[in-house]
């Protein structure tokens, strides 16, 4: 009795198993050529993809929305895709290169510079820090600082200037 | 991020005006402000931004280093001095002998860059050395 019982449990799980191997090739596209498709699509390399019965997960860091959309896209182009399950995630933006700081040597001589016509102010960088005194106009003064910004300092502080 | 609301103003103007290469980045306390505006009214637009936000610049809280992207290898450049001629130098820096001048407002030819300071410039008469960068404006 037990045995006819197991036997029968055990073709029931071959035809389960069939009826549904029959029924994923229904669409006439095996997973596996799916697979082959997107591995051979080359704007698709940087995404990992798995693919059970025409449905196509997709894994790993796309470099934008846009290429998030593309990369989905694509792959509900290819033929038997039924469904994209699109898991892609946005590669965060690169951080922005460092603020690039001259020394005080290259700042000095070029504080020497950019102070030769205006007698009456005075700046020395220390640690990268230009300080700002002696007394000038406000106009005379806007052109000094536009030109000691150009030296890339880490600051210019010009507390001690007097603007007349 | 309390410096970029202060300059907010200065910030999206630089974006909308078409300076390129923007870079805003903050640290220890100070704003820097990096690019290349398409023009120097541009870059004079920025200036006056700069010092409404922060009148005579005396936070000391922003370095801003803009460029003007028209000021290339052998474009035209008016020499931009309140009145006095400019000095044309054998080398890039005051320190430097003077070899040649250019009148006040005569235009010259912007030949290379040896630095954002000194430029290398050739005049008409063909006076070729360095002179100070502020100076000059390219012709527009």
């Amino acid at each position: 009795m037990q045995k006819t019982f197991s036997r029968s449990l055990y073709f029931l799980a071959i035809a389960a198993f069939v009826s549904l191997s029959l029924f994923s090739c229904k669409s006439g596209v095996k997973d596996a050529d799916i697979e082959a498709k997107i591995q051979a699509n080359a704007a698709l390399s940087h995404v990992a993809a798995t693919v059970k019965d025409g449905v196509v997960t997709l894994s790993g860091e796309a470099k934008d929305e846009a290429d998030k959309a593309n990369a989905e896209a694509a792959v509900t182009a290819i033929e038997g895709v039924k469904q994209v399950v699109n898991n892609l995630t946005i590669a965060p933006p690169p951080p922005p290169p460092p603020v690039i700081i001259s020394g005080d040597d290259q700042l000095n001589k070029g504080i020497a510079d950019a102070l030769k016509d205006f007698p009456t102010v005075q700046a020395t960088a220390k640690d990268s820090i230009i300080t700002v005194t002696g007394e000038t106009t406000a106009a005379n003064w806007k052109k000094i600082k536009i030109a000691l910004d150009g030296l890339r300092p880490k600051k210019v502080d010009p507390k001690g200037l007097k603007i007349k | 991020m309390a410096l970029q609301d202060k300059y907010r103003q200065l910030i999206d103007t630089a974006a909308s005006s078409g300076v390129s290469n923007l870079q805003v980045r903050e640290q220890d306390g100070v704003l820097y402000i990096d690019g290349e505006a398409p023009d120097g009214a541009v870059k004079d637009q920025l200036w006056n931004i700069y010092g409404q936000i922060d009148p005579n610049f005396l936070s000391g809280d922003v370095v801003m280093n803009i460029n003007v992207a028209t000021a290339v290898p052998g474009a035209k450049v008016k020499v931009v001095t309140e009145k006095s001629n400019l000095n044309i130098r054998k080398g890039p820096g005051t320190d430097q002998p003077i070899v040649g001048k250019a009148a006040h407002h005569e235009i010259i030819t912007l030949v290379s860059k040896s630095s954002d300071q000194w430029w290398l410039v050739r005049t008409d008469d063909g006076e070729e050395g360095y002179a100070y960068a502020q100076y000059l404006a390219p012709v527009e």
